[in-house]
């Protein structure tokens, strides 16, 4: 692979890499964390929101997060031919 | 069949199940001993991965922690499996790609620099020894309560069985023994969470019981919450009328954060965790093993929120005001007509882990906020075998009657009862009333997620020791700077570093250094301030070199180590804390000036050369990962 597609692949890379994360912050240390006062206002059969993230969402949604990031990888790879 | 025997019966099979697959995949050269050949298949990885990072912790403690802590426990459950997100992203797949043997390895090779090795061996073998007291501690909790055996005895037993496979075996034998130790650990943890949810909210899935309303009506000493009552609300309610917070009401946001990250980025930079991903074919293998080891681990994880919290309404709807004689012998009616046994109350309190102090000398349990003896975190010293009048084991520090305040404070309630915490989820299938070969299934379980763990810690400080201090740093021939050991040699070297460690493990469990459970501090916080970032950085700064790499290091450990010292061991004052932070979350602010100190001496010397660059270009690109590659 030639350097000038080298660098197109891992731009795109870390451009994945920096969405997943954004996600990744925003469901643990935002909604768990940081706005947990905030989200436990609201109440789902009597269980708050935040706390709701911080004990069981998070987990599902880091779960989905590298799911996700296997399958956008998986096309990046083929895009630039470096899949086996 | 009678408990005992049926506890034999479990415990026996899955042992023996360990062994058989120890001797069918031992290990016969040490890219085998050292990442079972690389030629895992992603799914089982996963699986070992789970079992590999599922210590007693997890299975033992971490649902009683989360009972008594509440909403702030969320930390744990986060830090543990958010951890897998860093991993998967960020470090996995590269680390495949670089294809080496350990984590010192990459540390060396890409820092050009034995001195880098020799800092990343020398935490490698701090951090995994920490843990592994920890693990051991486990074995004798589940051998001494379950088995009957005593604590030595118990762990004597539990190093024979690690022996055994791991000397033999190496990665190979230990990946597919953690496979076996998975099932039955999820078995063990989540069938009895299943009859619980099913107990307490008439819901079959405990994930979903936290949503439910509850099955019962009890009477938590102060009122009485009627059947139907979300269980959360019910817990809120019972937990405030006894003088606690509320168990959904948060702490400190900061110091929950700080707890949160360290405990990610430390989850991503474990040694014992990360050289998994080194057993599996290739790169694309490494980032779909992780997501496989968070399934894994989810299945456990999500079941852990809602055991804790029905945990907590069975104490408390169980233990309240019930007469201690009658309540220990059995003779305890509900008003649904059932039997509320305590023998388990009976069981722990003859193990020390329970204790009962009838202050207001009514012969009543009480349960509230507060302490019911005068030792450091209401620890009962127990006056030899004393009994009281009521058959309950008598101490040395126990409180005298309640006082005025202590009554106002918790609506008429003084607590008389000490609970630690590790017996929770031990006890909860016969504070339930579970059938005998549910309790079976798990004191099974609590040794497999013990033993799994300490495993591969054991093996990680193995490798550390034959492969990167002997193999890379000791024994290079200068010129070469290859090994001047021979495969068959290393194999030996490794294997006798395994038997002495396990002996050090061993020794640990037997003689538990007092401060076990804060130097867990210890292990999260210096892998968050060493490993984490100078793996990072190694990857996504191409710039770094070993004079950012080796000050970054040496900086984020002594700064963490220190801190959790002065304010652990040294006694150093709460009001002390640097931005208030609690030394369990400073290994953050020790990963931050790890990559600020990294930046600032890299950018100000020569850049690292052109062929350390080239293979940093190298694993950034997925194909061609091939097998590891030996010295």
């Amino acid at each position: 692979m030639d350097a000038e597609k080298a660098q197109a692949y891992w731009k795109e890379n870390i451009r994945t890499i920096l969405s997943l994360l954004v996600v990744w912050f925003v469901v643990s240390l935002g909604a768990g964390v940081l706005f947990i006062e905030q989200l436990n206002a609201i109440e789902i059969s009597g269980v708050k929101l935040g706390f709701w993230f911080a004990q069981q969402g998070a987990i599902y949604a880091f779960v989905i997060l590298i799911f996700v990031y296997v399958h956008k990888m998986g096309k990046i790879d083929e895009k630039y031919g470096v899949d086996e | 069949m009678e408990l005992q025997s049926l506890i034999y019966l479990f415990v026996g099979i899955s042992f023996s199940v360990y062994i058989g697959i120890a001797v069918w995949a031992r290990a016969g050269s040490t890219k085998e001993f050292y990442i079972a050949g690389g030629g895992v298949h992603p799914v089982a990885n996963g699986m070992a991965t789970a079992a590999d990072w599922m210590s007693a912790a997890s299975f033992i403690s971490l649902a009683g922690i989360i009972a008594f802590k509440g909403s702030d426990g969320g930390a744990y459950l986060m830090g543990w499996t958010g951890g897998y997100v860093l991993l998967a992203l960020l470090l996995a797949p590269y680390l495949r790609k670089f294809g080496k043997f350990t984590v010192p390895d990459f540390v060396g090779d890409r820092y050009y620099s034995d001195l880098a090795r020799t800092v990343a061996v020398v935490a490698v073998i701090f951090i995994s020894f920490t843990y592994v007291a920890g693990q051991m501690r486990g074995v004798g909790i589940v051998f001494s309560r379950f088995l009957e055996v005593d604590v030595n005895t118990g762990v004597m037993l539990g190093m024979g069985i690690v022996f055994i496979y791991s000397v033999l075996g190496g990665m190979k034998g230990i990946t597919y023994t953690q496979v076996a130790q998975y099932v039955v650990m999820i078995f063990a943890f989540t069938v009895p969470a299943i009859f619980l949810s099913i107990q307490v909210t008439d819901t079959f899935l405990p994930q979903l019981g936290l949503f439910s309303q509850t099955a019962f009506a009890f009477d938590d000493g102060v009122r009485s919450i009627p059947q139907g009552t979300y269980l959360m609300h019910a817990l809120d309610q019972a937990v405030n009328d006894l003088g606690f917070n509320n168990y959904t009401e948060p702490g400190s946001v900061f110091n929950m954060f700080m707890l949160t990250v360290v405990l990610m980025a430390g989850t991503a930079g474990l040694p014992h965790v990360i050289v998994r991903f080194f057993t599996v074919p290739k790169v694309k293998d490494a980032r779909i093993s992780a997501g496989w080891a968070l399934v894994f681990i989810a299945i456990m994880y999500t079941t852990i929120a809602s055991v804790a919290a029905f945990s907590r309404v069975n104490l408390i709807s169980n233990v309240q005001n019930v007469e201690y004689k009658a309540f220990v012998s059995g003779e305890v009616i509900r008003p649904d007509g059932t039997i509320n046994n305590g023998s388990w109350f009976k069981t722990w309190e003859e193990g020390g882990l329970l204790a009962w102090n009838d202050r207001n000398g009514d012969g009543k349990i009480q349960y509230a906020n507060g302490t019911a003896f005068d030792g450091p975190k209401g620890k009962p010293a127990f006056d030899g075998e004393a009994r009281g009048i009521n058959g309950q084991r008598l101490t040395t520090n126990a409180k005298g009657a309640p006082t005025e305040t202590e009554l106002k404070a918790n609506n008429g309630v003084a607590n008389e009862i000490y609970v630690d915490r590790d017996i929770m989820v031990l006890a909860n299938p016969e504070i339930a009333n579970l059938p005998a070969w549910v309790i079976a299934l798990m004191a099974a379980g609590g040794l497999a997620a013990a033993l799994s763990t300490a495993a591969g810690l054991l093996l990680v400080i193995s490798a550390s020791i034959s492969h990167d201090l002997f193999g890379q740093v000791l024994m290079k021939d200068k010129k070469t700077g290859k090994s001047t050991l021979t495969e068959k040699n290393e194999l030996r070297l490794a294997r006798g570093a395994a038997v002495v460690a396990i002996l050090v493990a061993g020794y640990l469990g037997i003689n538990p250094p007092g401060f076990v459970a804060q130097v867990v501090a210890f292990a999260f916080g210096l892998a968050a301030a060493s490993f984490f970032p100078v793996i990072i950085l190694g990857i996504f700064d191409k710039r770094m070199n070993k004079e950012g790499a080796i000050s970054g290091m040496i900086v984020g450990l002594t700064f963490t180590f220190a801190y959790i010292v002065y304010f652990v061991f040294l006694g150093g004052a709460k009001e002390d804390y640097l931005f208030g932070i609690a030394p369990t979350g400073i290994g953050t602010l020790g990963m931050v000036l790890h990559f600020v100190v990294a930046y600032f001496v890299s950018r100000a010397t020569p850049p690292p050369p052109a062929e350390i660059q080239a293979i940093v270009e190298n694993i950034r690109v997925p194909s061609g990962a091939g097998a590891a590659i030996d010295h």
